[in-house]
């Protein structure tokens, strides 16, 4: 749905960009692919690392990591899972939904999504080719400090 | 050709690494094949589009009214472009960063580029529908709820973290990527 919407509004901009002006149209088209090509080796190597770590770090796995640990064990193990591993939203929910199920808590699922979400080890060079490596590990850094934290007010909260 | 090998020389390695598990570990290499296959499909499905989007932001927005919206002096308004535009995005945290450099290169503030990576990364709405539905609305409108405070904490904490001169020439180097 939300694809949609983008490409239709991508649509709209360049039809209008193209009336407007072909030249800059073209050259806009031109950055695009630049850009893109810029960082096509990035994103490959991205996917691949996303494929192998994901066919071995499965919902079970990383079920029997957690075992018995339901308390900050549980939340520590799911936030270190969490940053290391970069699944996209689509497969992550219905993993943390499957998981509540098999008896973790509202606390564990909260450390695990926040680091899956905010702090990316995989994605770090790509980050530091943008943002330099002070300010990436700083904010990853931040991130997963902040994670135990938002657990923490879930945990309270919902637990 | 050379520059080409180095470039790609990490995918290259991975790609040998892939083959060997898939000989050697059929039943795990086969179902990374179909995860990287899966990812690869989604990625191309959203990334289009985004770079097609910075392309035409590039040429059409100059960084002056780019300034007044997202730079130094854009206060409140600056903040919530911020968190609307990452929050609107669609794709994977990945895609967010040639964006990131963008909006740099046209000279926002820091600390709202950081906030617009932020938001990309736990904001996005189509994911909330998504959260929602599996997690419920309990667990996601409070994450949300907690999440705004936490993008904006480490965004400025970040930004205060570094000296004017390392933002400078990260700057200067967003200028400088093609």
């Amino acid at each position: 749905m939300f694809t949609i919407i983008l490409y239709a509004l991508t649509a709209a901009l360049l039809t209008l960009s193209f009336i407007k002006n072909r030249k800059k149209t073209k050259m806009a088209l031109k950055k695009a692919w630049k850009a893109f090509e810029n960082i096509l080796p990035q994103f490959l190597s991205i996917l691949l690392i996303i494929g192998m770590m994901l066919s071995v770090l499965d919902a079970k796995t990383i079920s029997s990591l957690i075992g018995e640990n339901s308390g900050w064990t549980g939340v520590i193990i799911l936030g270190i899972v969490g940053s290391i591993t970069l699944i996209p939203g689509f497969v992550a929910f219905p993993l943390a939904a499957s998981l509540l199920r098999s008896g973790a808590g509202y606390m564990q699922m909260a450390a695990f999504i926040s680091t899956l979400m905010m702090v990316g080890v995989v994605t770090l060079p790509l980050e530091i080719k943008y943002f330099g490596k002070k300010a990436a590990f700083i904010r990853n850094g931040l991130a997963f400090v902040f994670s135990f934290a938002i657990a923490a007010v879930i945990g309270v909260v919902l637990g | 050709m050379k520059k080409l090998i180095k470039r790609y020389a990490a995918f290259i390695i991975l790609l040998i690494l892939n083959i060997a598990i898939v000989i050697f570990f059929p039943s795990i290499g086969m179902s990374s094949v179909k995860i990287t296959w899966d990812n690869t499909l989604e990625m191309l499905s959203v990334v289009p589009p985004i770079f097609i989007l910075l392309g035409l932001l590039d040429v059409w927005v100059s960084k002056e009214s780019m300034i007044k919206i997202m730079g130094e002096k854009s206060k409140y308004i600056g903040i919530a472009i911020a968190f609307l535009l990452g929050s609107a995005a669609a794709g994977p945290l990945y895609a967010a960063f040639p964006v990131a450099g963008m909006l740099m290169k046209k000279g926002s503030k820091f600390s709202n580029v950081l906030i617009f990576i932020g938001a990309w990364s736990t904001t996005k709405v189509p994911m909330l529908l998504f959260e929602a539905s599996s997690m419920g609305w309990k667990f996601t409108l409070l994450r949300l709820g907690i999440d705004l405070f936490v993008i904006a904490a480490i965004a400025y904490i970040t930004e205060k973290l570094m000296k004017k001169d390392e933002i400078a020439e990260l700057y200067e180097r967003a200028e400088n990527m093609d």
